[in-house]
Order: C-alpha cells, then structure tokens, then sequence
C-alpha cells in the first residue's frame, strides 16, 4: 500500500549498491538541493508573515534613509564635492543587511526551541538543507533589501556617481560579506536558549561594529584612536571598499582593487571560520 | 521474525548525570499498537528520539523493519512518521503548507504532495483551515495538523509521542479513530502516553517504564488484571476515620487498601459484590462515608501496585501513612489524575 508514494525513483544506477531505495550520487546531491530550496521557500513564506520581519525588512531601511538624508545628513560634511546621501547609501546597506542578519539567529533558536529541527532530524532529507536553505532565503531577503534601499535612494537624490556597473558591483559585495556574516549569526541562533538571547546577543556584538565605523559618519571626523578602529574593522573595510565602487577613486583615497581585495578577505575569512561552526553547532545541538 | 520496532537494552544518559534510559527492551510487532507507558521524565521521549534517529543513544541497539536506527538511519527516516509531544510544526505557515513542505522533504512529486495534502486536511477534518496560517488554529487543531504531518508520506511505522496530551475529549476521541484506522490499514505504531485509559483503549501490549526502566510488560488485561480490574474509593470524613477504615477493610479486596487523604483506595475484582461488603462492614463499625464510587483503575494505581509508589507530579509532597505502617510519599497531583481518568471512563 505504500509503495505508490514513499519514494521518489532513484537517480541512474550506480553499479551494486547495497540498498537500491537509497540516493546515490547525483541523486543524492540533487536531493540536498531540492531539500534547501522547501526550507528555502518555507523561510521565505514565514517572513512575509511575521510583522516584526516584515518592518526590519522595509520600513526600517527606509526610515533611516530618510532620517540621515534630511534630520543628520545636514550636520555632517562628507568631504569635498559629495552630496551626504551618496556618502550615505554604503552604510545604509551595511547597516540593513548587518541588523537584518538577527533575523537569521532569532529563527534558528526559534525553530530549535519549538521542536521544528527535531522533526526535520526524522525527516530523510539532506543534514545540510537547515543552514543552506535559512542563509539562502535571508539572502534573498538581502538582495530585496538592497533593491528597495536603491529605488529610495534614487528618490531622495542618490545619483550613481561611478555608474551603474560600480554600484552593482558594490551590491554583490555587499551581499557576498553580509552571506558570511549569515553564519555567525546562524551559530549565536543554534547556541543561544531561546529566540530572546539570540536577539541580546546578536545586537552588542553588531551594534559597535556598525556605528563605530564610517557607515554614517567619515573618518575624519573621528578621535585618532576610534578612526583606527573604524578604518581596520571588517564592517568599516567593506564600506571603505563599496565607496570606491560606488563613487570611485577621486572620492576615497587608494586604490579601488586594493580596497576590494580586502573586504574580500574578510569575507572569505569570516565564512571559512564560522560555517564550519555553524554546522558543527547544528549537529551538536538536539 | 522482523519486528517493526525493536529496542535492545537502550542506555541514554545526557551531561554524564541524569540517566533518562537505563537499558529499556521491547519489540513492537507490525501492524499493532505498541503502549510506552509512564510517568513524565520516565524516559519515553528519549527512546521515540532515539528510535527515530533523532538522538544515539549510548549503548543498546534500536531498529525499525530490522534496519538498524544508527548505523541506516537515511533509510530508516523514510520509513518512519513521527508526531512530537510539542507540536513541531511551523506556525507561520498554513495547513497546506506545512504538509507540503514535510511531503516535499520525503522527497515525494509535487502533484503527490498535493493530492496528499487535500486528502489529509480531509481526514483531520482540517479543510476550511487548511489555508489558514498555524497562529490562528487552536490547540485540538495544532495537534491534528502535526498527526497529519507525520502521515504524509504514508509511513509505514508511526511513532506518536503523547499525542493526546493536553486535548479535549472529542479531539482525543478523534486521533483515537484515526490510529486505529491506520493500524487496520497495516501501520505499526508505537504509541507513548500517560494515560492508561488510552493505553487500554488503543495498545495490543503495554511496557510501564519509570526511571528509564521498563518494569512491567504485557497486555492491558494481564496489566489490570496484575491490579485488580477496578479501584473502589471511600471517603470518610477525616484522616483518622480513614485509617480506621482501612484497618476494617483490609481483606475485603484484592489488594490491601491505601489512604490517600481522607479517602480509602481499595483495588477490587468484583467491583458490585465487594461493594456490598465494604458498606455491610463500615456500617458494623458505625462508619460513614462521605464519597464512595467505583472506577477504572489510573495510571497512578498501576504504579502503586508496580511500585509501591505513586506516580510523581510537581506539586508539593505530603506524607501519608498507608495500612501496613510503612510511610509512603504521595504527591496532591495524584488527586488531578484521579479526576481526569473518572471523568473520562
């Protein structure tokens, strides 16, 4: 009776395999796709559907560009021949796409807490559908992010300054660094008690990253010591080199691959620390 | 013989301290239900875990249709179904959602999911909530949906953890006819409750366990009948009424009685006969009861003669002195239990 349903045909035969009903090969690598694309779109489904997602996802983004283009903007200098919103637009993106990122800690430690991971254990789909499928749709959510940031942004006067090819290449760069943070993120979720500890822990350790960093505010208007602080972090290198792409040379001082080169590394670095421990924290944790 | 589900001496013990299984063995046959009987904390969830790959357990074996839940356990999650205790569903999603989500996770067509998904809001009588998001269904309804989950892709071997736990006697009614359904339709399943009613109603045979131990097997009928098939409880109107009471009608049941409270507790065979008796002898010693009924015996009666000891709640201790002089702990939760299994009987 339960032969119509129970399986799906197994991939093309692989030689002998000792128990024909089990994946093999591409099968099975096909299969850990398809499973982190369902946890990908239920991911997806469930943040159009919880207010306080919804709101950090839009409206906040936009009410902070609004709030530093006309209330802040006007106190600060951002250097010569810059307009403050095209300072701004780098920061504002690090800014959504970092804070948005407690979103991902807050859903893991909620799908722990609740009991939905334990019937994901039972499930026969791919171990690695979890993470993959949680960091990919809070990577759509980004690139969501990132398009509606744009389109306001081009509303209230940002103007492209280094064309659009610069811009779209500070997006992915932008979304590529905010991917590896995703996993550290993930481990504060798979480690915190409840969603609520997520949430505590992920805002002190982003909070300082963000603010002390030129996202809002150039450096030269920082005591010597936070200027080196600011300049050196990861957040504030990655904003450094989005400048250079967004606005070009002749506005950040360096050269633009040089720049790139090491947000790069941050990212890169960042990802091939804490992935490994995200995944290890999942496994760890029933 | 392949046994649905077997457990050979599982041991689980979690941070080096608490010993949640201290080598549990059963075997389930296909196409029963199976009781895992006890008490919170007596370690039931933690072998349903461990049977269904969630957890290893630190020694013993445990198989599914003979295939080992360690060493095989991608081909023992697609023969199983697993309906939690908590209900482990996402609530941000709808019905329909849901049941996709987990059908697509087994792996099954999307237009197998679908038809599945329809057929099962059907049955759990889940059609005109089927679209609506988790957060606006009640608890009965949570739970239906969960059981619903776990039948997706028609497993073979169900285990259901608690899943009556916390429901209204119609929705518990309910996933009552639906288990024994699916078992005619061939499904094993391993059922875990606190409820002996639910226990005798569904179960071909009953392991008790307590302390991450089974101590005892059988049938519901040997299990009662190991008891006395009811419990006779007489109300006097103060402690020392009681004991004296009980003193008088110490040979008159099956088993000596126990005072818990104000009330004496006498497991009895023949429950009208014996009943006649007890009334005959209190009203020789000019006793007079303030409550006296008949009822099937609970869960706390099956540990009590087990144990010798009730089953333990959460709620502050008193001592009780029972007929034979030794001292026995009881907690006031027993007097909950008591209710609920009367009200439902």
């Amino acid at each position: 009776m339960t032969t119509t349903t129970t399986a799906v045909a197994p991939g093309a035969g692989f030689g002998a395999v000792a128990d024909p009903a089990m994946p093999h090969g591409g099968a099975r690598l096909r299969w850990a796709v398809a499973d982190a694309l369902t946890i990908t779109k239920r991911n997806l489904i469930a943040y159009t559907r919880i207010p306080e997602s919804l709101f950090f996802s839009t409206l906040q983004p936009i009410m902070f560009v609004l709030l530093f283009r006309y209330v802040f903007g006007g106190a600060i200098n951002p250097g010569e021949g810059l307009s403050y919103i095209d300072f701004l637009m780098a920061g504002i993106f690090i800014q959504s796409v970092g804070f948005g990122g407690i979103g991902t800690a807050v859903g893991l430690a909620e799908d722990l807490q609740k009991g939905l991971i334990e019937r994901f254990r039972a499930l026969p789909m791919a171990r690695s559908a979890v993470l993959a499928g949680r960091t990919t749709a809070d990577l759509v959510r980004n690139v969501f992010v990132l398009l509606l940031m744009t389109g306001v942004g081009a509303l209230v006067g940002f103007n492209f300054p280094n064309g659009a090819l610069g811009f779209v290449a500070a997006c992915l760069l932008v979304l590529f660094f905010a991917y590896a943070l995703l996993w550290g993120f993930a481990v504060i979720g798979l480690t915190a008690s409840n969603s609520e500890t997520a949430q505590v822990v992920a805002f002190p350790i982003l909070f300082p990253l963000i603010f002390a960093s030129p996202a809002f505010v150039p450096l030269t208007q920082m005591p010597g010591w936070l200027r080196w602080f600011a300049t050196n972090q990861p957040i504030g290198a990655v904003i450094t080199a989005q400048r250079s792409l967004m606005l070009g040379a002749k506005h950040v001082p360096g050269s633009p691959s040089g720049h790139v080169l090491v947000a790069l590394a941050w990212s890169v670095g960042i990802l091939a620390v804490l992935a490994p421990l995200a995944v290890w924290r999942y496994r760890r944790s029933t | 013989m392949t046994y649905a589900i077997e457990a050979h001496d599982l041991r689980k013990t979690f941070g080096g301290e608490v010993r949640a299984l201290d080598g549990v063995s059963f075997a389930v046959e296909e196409a029963t239900i199976f009781g895992l009987l006890g008490p919170n904390g007596a370690g039931k969830t933690t072998a349903v875990r461990i049977l269904t790959t969630i957890l290893s357990p630190d020694g013993g074996t445990g198989s599914v249709l003979g295939y080992d839940v360690v060493a095989q356990a991608d081909r023992v999650r697609t023969l199983i179904g697993l309906a939690g205790q908590y209900a482990a569903v996402d609530e941000n999603l709808t019905g329909r959602e849901n049941l996709t989500m987990v059908g697509r996770l087994n792996h099954l067509t999307r237009d197998v999911v679908a038809k599945r998904a329809v057929e099962l809001l059907e049955q759990f009588g889940l059609t005109d909530a089927g679209d609506r998001p988790l957060k606006t269904y009640s608890g009965g309804m949570r739970r239906r949906l969960d059981v619903a989950a776990a039948l997706v892709a028609k497993p073979r071997v169900l285990f259901l953890d608690e899943p009556t736990t916390g429901l209204d006697p119609q929705s518990r009614a309910d996933v009552w006819a639906m288990i024994e359904h699916l078992v005619d339709e061939g499904t094993s399943v391993l059922l875990t409750t606190q409820y002996l009613e639910e226990a005798d109603r569904l179960a071909r045979s009953i392991a008790v366990v307590d302390h991450g131990r089974v101590i005892a097997e059988g049938t519901p009928s040997q299990l009662k009948a190991n008891l006395g098939a009811t419990v006779l409880d007489v109300g006097l109107a103060d402690t020392e009424l009681a004991h004296r009471a009980a003193q008088i009608l110490g040979a008159v049941g099956a088993k000596s009685p126990t005072v818990v409270g104000t009330v004496v507790e006498l497991p009895v065979d023949d429950g009208p006969h014996v009943a006649m008796e007890v009334l005959r002898l209190l009203d020789q010693h000019a006793l007079v009861p303030t409550t006296f009924r008949l009822r099937e015996p609970s869960l706390d009666d099956v540990f009590l003669a087990l144990t010798g000891k009730r089953v333990e709640g959460d709620e502050a201790e008193t001592a009780n002195i029972s007929t034979d002089g030794r001292r026995r702990r009881r907690k006031a939760a027993t007097a909950a239990a008591t209710t609920s299994d009367g009200g439902a009987s």
